[in-house]
């Protein structure tokens, strides 16, 4: 099945844009952003507003048809989780019935990030957005480290309390720090052998399954996760490797 | 005062007590240590700059030569090193980056250093007396160009001089003040890098020659849209009275400045802490910075409506330190944030109650409201809404500093386009609603009257608790935004020093009596 952009006629195309140019605003920034839309391959390319940002600097609000379509059908994506979500209580019980023992699980929003909203939603008590933390989860052992945690010391940490799963926070990505970071844990985790002795999930609002396991990491979670959709991966993780055992 | 939720005054009096009874015997212990940033700022005040070839800024230079001296104070060395050598400051400072070792050198007669001290203090004095009249003329010549509450916005772009570009294009949309955001690395660092930054993450860092470059293309915009612009910056981490003293050289006009954020989200000691945050607040006292509190941080780590009073009693807490350290009220911007989940019904009208109570406690603070972040989801369209509503309760509660939301708060730092259509929104709402607070009482026994009730006397409970407890062992036991800081971890402990008996300071001696605080 083909699809296209809906407006409101089905196939017609319709995108919204919006955008700044370096160019003052008026009847050629104007053209010129019209220009730019139509270039991109939009027909009926439409400025319907625009305004100065500063004297050399202009903003624009368009509209455009696109005759671009996707087949819906060929379209795949690789999601850590699949359909099957654990909620907390349930989890719980899984823990019990199939490992049965407590589950370890060290996160940190590491490097210079600074920001631990992230990390805090999937591990603090309260959770985010009426899903609870990972440190509500009896059969969880959650030590949450906060922000600006040394790769170094999350590691040193996560082996003295034995961790089954380390959760590594990026929600800075300017200049692509995070990858940068990323990487040199995934390295430093490998050149002391441990590597495989945890489940290495990485988070943040623009870090997605493709770009953790790209980077030599178990899984990755973006927008929209809550702690249900890590505590159900590494669950089904140390499932599956104690079976395999 | 404005008084429109009928809140006991008896119970607003009890809070404050409590928070003076709370800091007092912080208070005690500060008075007795400094640090080495607290060495390092004076050293700056005093004129101590530039760096040795590795970057090492000279302030640092000279601390880390008084190992074991410290606890005299650093600027008997550095003034010490002035006389024996006949230099200039700016002499001794390219004398010090060579390699030149101060400490070494025996001490001279101590009359003679405390004259020349003297001559330091004066001079910086006269600096910032200067810098604080220009500020006062500026904003009385341009009286009534400026929005209220104050449009605040971040340019975050890592380097200064597109910052400056972001920041003149905003001063043109309409912002009255500018933060330059930080690199996020900068809280800890125990050092203040020197030069101009071109390329950092998630902001630049509070250098002086930043600030110097910001003021400067700040100050051509003052004339040019015949409104004054506020310069911020961060005077928190490891750092905090070195960046408040170079704010106060480069005429800064807000800093942010907690005294207890660090400790909490930044896991910096927390004796360190106090000890730095009473210096800083000193000397923005008497640069006549307004310092801008971070009880929002609470907010994004906790519950906004269970642990609303969190936040009021850390604004009494905040209030006094700032107090303790000479701070008028009028340059308190106390923190707090719209972050209630907007799922909650009626959560406006809570918002409302907090916004109000805050108001009409703290009369004569510019308060600092935060825009909604935690719950920011992407959708940029329901984000203009949420930041229209957070608009509509800055301007109807009167706060006094409204940093913008940002209707891609969530996706990355603000383009141009972000900040006109924050700027757009804000003055949209603020002048369709000029007078409406005039206009409007609320219903005795209603929901936003009972609420504002509610926090406060959770808060007054709260206070007893840490009363009760102590502040610093409070601390410890994770009070404060749920987080567990024991006394004798975090970084930057090995800084603080105890004062000797010869400690000499006649920097922190003439703020003391310029500020009327107790030596």
């Amino acid at each position: 099945m083909i699809v296209r952009p809906y407006g409101d006629t089905l196939d017609d195309g319709a995108v919204q844009l919006s955008f700044t140019l370096p160019v003052p605003d008026g009847p050629r920034g104007r053209e010129a952003a019209r220009l730019f839309v139509e270039k991109l391959g939009f027909k009926h390319a439409e400025v319907v507003h625009s305004h100065a940002l500063s004297e050399g600097f202009s903003f624009y609000v368009a509209y455009g048809k696109t005759e671009i379509g996707i087949d819906f059908d060929t379209v795949h994506v690789e999601e850590a989780v699949g359909e099957k979500v654990y909620g907390m209580y349930e989890a719980c019980d899984v823990i019990k019935e199939k490992l049965g023992r407590k589950v370890v699980v060290v996160g940190a929003c590491t490097g210079f990030d600074a920001h631990t909203v992230g990390i805090d939603a999937i591990m603090n008590m309260k959770g985010y957005n009426h899903h609870y933390g990972l440190e509500r989860y009896h059969e969880i052992e959650a030590y949450n480290l906060g922000a600006q945690v040394p790769n170094e010391k999350l590691i040193e940490f996560a082996e003295k309390v034995k961790a089954d799963a380390i959760l590594i926070s990026q929600i800075v990505t300017q200049k692509d720090v995070h990858i940068q970071n990323m990487t040199e844990f995934i390295e430093l985790l490998q050149a002391k052998g441990l590597r495989e002795k945890f489940i290495v999930c990485a988070g943040g609002t623009r870090i997605g399954n493709k770009l953790a396991v790209e980077l030599g990491y178990d899984a990755g979670f973006g927008k929209g996760t809550y702690a249900d959709h890590v505590a159900t991966y590494i669950i089904d993780r140390l499932i599956e490797r104690k079976t395999a055992r | 005062m404005e008084n429109k939720l009928a809140l006991s005054q008896e119970r607003i009096d009890r809070a404050r007590e409590l928070a003076k009874r709370i800091v007092s015997p912080v208070q005690d212990f500060i008075v007795e240590h400094t640090t080495v940033t607290v060495e390092r700022a004076t050293l700056r005040l005093a004129g101590a700059d530039g760096a040795d070839v590795d970057g090492v800024p000279v302030p640092n230079l000279v601390v880390d030569q008084l190992k074991g001296k410290l606890e005299n104070g650093a600027i008997t060395y550095y003034v010490n090193a002035l006389l024996k050598t006949g230099e200039t400051v700016e002499g001794l400072n390219r004398k010090i980056a060579e390699g030149f070792r101060i400490g070494e050198l025996p001490l001279g007669d101590k009359a003679a250093i405390d004259r020349k001290a003297k001559e330091l203090v004066l001079a910086f004095a006269e600096r910032v007396k200067r810098n604080r009249a220009h500020r006062e003329a500026k904003l009385e010549q341009f009286k009534g160009r400026n929005c209220s509450p104050l449009l605040y916005v971040i340019v975050a772009t890592g380097n200064i001089y597109e910052d400056v570009k972001q920041a003149q294009a905003a001063a043109g949309q309409g912002a009255d003040v500018v933060a330059v955001i930080r690199t996020t690395a900068q809280s800890l660092l125990d050092y203040v890098p020197y030069g101009a930054t071109t390329e950092g993450f998630g902001g630049t860092y509070a250098t002086q020659e930043n600030f110097r470059i910001m003021r400067a293309a700040l100050d051509e915009v003052i004339e040019k849209e015949q409104r004054y612009v506020y310069l911020t910056n961060y005077a928190s981490g490891l750092c905090m009275p070195e960046i408040a003293a170079m704010g106060a050289l480069e005429r800064l006009d807000m800093m942010l400045n907690d005294s207890m954020y660090g400790i909490l989200f930044r896991d910096i000691n927390m004796y360190r802490t106090f000890v730095d945050q009473k210096f800083s607040r000193m000397i923005n006292a008497f640069a006549g910075v307004i310092i801008n509190t971070g009880e929002d941080n609470y907010l994004t780590t906790s519950d906004a409506v269970e642990k609303a009073h969190t936040v009021l009693a850390s604004q009494f807490l905040n209030e006094r330190f700032a107090l303790e350290a000479g701070l008028p009220p009028k340059q308190m911007g106390l923190g707090h944030a719209f972050e209630m989940n907007p799922t909650i019904e009626n959560g406006f009208l809570l918002e409302v109650a907090q916004a109000q109570m805050a108001r009409e406690i703290f009369p004569d603070a510019p308060l600092k409201y935060m825009p909604p972040t935690k719950f920011m989801t992407g959708d940029i369209f329901k984000g203009q809404v949420q930041d229209a509503l957070f608009n509509f309760v800055s301007k109807f509660t009167n706060q006094g500093i409204h940093l913008l939301g940002m209707l891609t708060e969530a996706i990355h730092t603000p383009f141009m386009m972000d900040r006109s259509i924050a700027l757009e929104n804000a003055k949209y709402v603020f002048n369709n609603i000029q007078d409406l607070s005039g206009e409007i009482e609320f219903k005795k026994d209603g929901i936003i009257v009972k609420r504002a009730h509610q926090v406060l006397e959770e808060a007054v409970t709260f206070l007893e608790t840490i009363e009760r407890t102590g502040l610093m062992e409070a601390m410890e036991q994770g009070e404060f935004a749920e987080i567990k800081r024991p006394r004798d971890m975090g970084k930057g402990l090995d800084g603080l020093v105890k004062k000797g008996p010869e400690y000499y300071n006649p920097f922190e001696a003439y703020l003391i009596n310029e500020l009327g605080l107790k030596a």
